[in-house]
């Protein structure tokens, strides 16, 4: 069952109509498997860096979810406003052209009335929640092994304070990205109702700005000759995490669905299948490519195809078909590894969980994917200007805001511990006390 | 170079918003969309170029 969405912003006229408790119910549930996607990425993010800085990659990931959550009640919530139709849900707007540009959310401050709100209210605030988490994630695998857990700790609190708000409110809040279908006939707005770009393209994006700041790992670009390889300390942990990802992110899509789309329960097993079906896709491509490239599959490669494919699925599970969803994750793995290989080799870009082609890139082909596929007239437009606004507004304002914060909390740490890694440097103790961990020098 | 190419890609997004505003036409309005993206992909690319680590006897 493909959604058709009519032309005007996603969840505006519905609400009339309370949230039936059997949905409220599902989706819960539904909210309460999707943390998983989040502890994948955080055991792949660990399992890509170095044994010398396990811990402390571990522990920034529980560190980062958790001031995510403090900021985003304390100040993100408020910016981001209330779901449309519900009280306080206005949010500021200023008009342009004779339309209104809703720019700002106008949420309750602290949170207050959480438990008084409507259903749909609180639910769509928990999912709001868990996406700031794993938009703030994403950057700190991209750091590994040289950005210090402070500065990564305070990025995320400006991701959840500001720029995420933001996002969230002109895509899920009824802003001017959702309005773009009633304003100016695209379609039904932009559309994103897994996150493809509040959590993917943003981590993605922020993940670049972060990788620019800080630079690459101390012996990664060698004055002479090719890149230095570094390979992730532990496959097992990135491909265990590949599998805790596929529970939550079909647990994430569907409930965005119910969410963002106002699916119908008849309309979950299809975006669960798309989700499937794109990661599926996704990492039967990577594995053929990295088999043709290097003569046998590549493990880290076939994991960020994976993943690649369930970010595409983001975009595009609950509004395509599952041919259209395998057909977008096979394209999704076969330009991520090559991608990879672009920004490592050609580009000088070190990043070690490959954030910026798995997250950034994928999601960007995913929303791109969805538009393309979409039956509305002018939502490929939709799709389109939602793109613009994240290359050109989000990617500028995170590199402004992380470089200012760069002035105050440094982000790279001093070459000392970067030589005796981050678990002894910042924690006091590694994560494998037992194990003989390698020194710097046993790579060129 | 890396500061133009972030300046450039703001300038790319206004020109995709004038395309909303400027055009009803769906043909054009996509149009100015796209050379909107091209903008902000030429940003992307001097600031990919402007960050990159001086290679041989360029790096100090």
């Amino acid at each position: 069952m493909t959604i058709i969405l009519p032309p005007s912003p996603p969840l505006a006229p519905p609400l009339s109509a309370p949230m039936p408790e059997s949905v409220f119910a599902l989706t819960l549930a539904l909210l309460l498997i999707a943390p998983l996607a989040i502890a994948g990425v955080a055991l792949i993010n660990a399992g890509l860096g170095r044994s010398r800085s396990a811990a402390q990659a571990l522990l920034g990931n529980l560190a980062i979810v958790a001031v995510t959550a403090v900021v985003f009640a304390l100040a993100g919530a408020t910016l981001a406003g209330a779901v449309p139709g519900t009280p306080g849900s206005a949010g500021h707007a200023f008009q342009l052209a004779g339309k209104s540009w809703n720019w700002i959310g106008s949420g309750p401050f602290l949170m207050s009335g959480f438990g008084a709100a409507p259903l749909q209210t609180q639910l769509a605030l928990i999912f709001e929640l868990l996406s700031a988490a794993l938009a703030a994630l994403l950057p700190w695998g991209s750091g590994a092994d040289r950005w210090r857990l402070a500065a990564g700790l305070a990025t995320a609190a400006v991701t959840a304070a500001i720029v995420f708000p933001l996002l969230t409110h002109w895509i899920w809040g009824g802003g001017w990205l959702a309005q773009l279908g009633m304003n100016y006939s695209l379609g039904a707005g932009f559309l994103d109702p897994g996150g493809a770009a509040t959590v993917h393209v943003l981590g993605g994006l922020s993940a670049l700005a972060v990788v620019w700041i800080a630079g690459p790992r101390r012996g990664k670009f060698p004055k002479e000759g090719l890149s230095t390889a570094v390979p992730g300390h532990n496959a097992a942990y990135v491909l265990f995490g590949c599998l805790l990802a596929l529970t939550g992110w079909l647990a994430w899509n569907a409930a965005g669905a119910v969410l963002w789309l106002h699916a119908p329960v008849a309309a979950l097993p299809e975006t669960i299948l798309n989700t499937w079906l794109s990661a599926a896709g996704a990492i039967l491509a990577t594995f053929t490519v990295t088999r043709i490239r290097f003569g046998k599959p590549d493990a880290s490669l076939c994991a960020n195809g994976w993943l690649a494919g369930l970010v595409t699925s983001s975009a595009c599970a609950a509004l395509v078909t599952p041919g259209q969803a395998l057909f977008a994750g096979l394209v999704a793995g076969i330009f991520t590894p090559l991608l990879v290989e672009l920004l490592e080799l050609a580009l000088s870009i070190d990043d070690p969980s490959g954030a910026i082609a798995v997250h950034a890139a994928a999601g960007f082909w995913g929303l791109f994917a969805a538009g393309m596929f979409a039956p509305q007239k002018g939502q490929l437009v939709a799709q389109l200007v939602g793109i613009a606004t994240l290359l050109g507004l989000v990617l500028p304002l995170e590199y402004l805001l992380f470089w200012l914060l760069d002035r105050v909390v440094p982000f790279r740490v001093d070459p000392d511990g970067e030589r005796i890694g981050m678990d002894l440097h910042e924690l006091g103790g590694g994560a494998y006390p037992e194990f003989v961990i390698h020194r710097d020098e046993s790579y060129r | 170079m890396k500061y133009a190419g972030l300046l450039l890609m703001p300038a790319g997004f206004f020109l995709s918003m004038a395309a909303l505003i400027l055009f009803l036409a769906p043909a054009p309005r996509a149009a100015f969309v796209l050379s909107g993206l091209a903008v902000e992909g030429l940003g992307l690319a001097v600031a990919v170029r402007g960050h990159m680590p001086a290679r041989g006897d360029r790096r100090p």
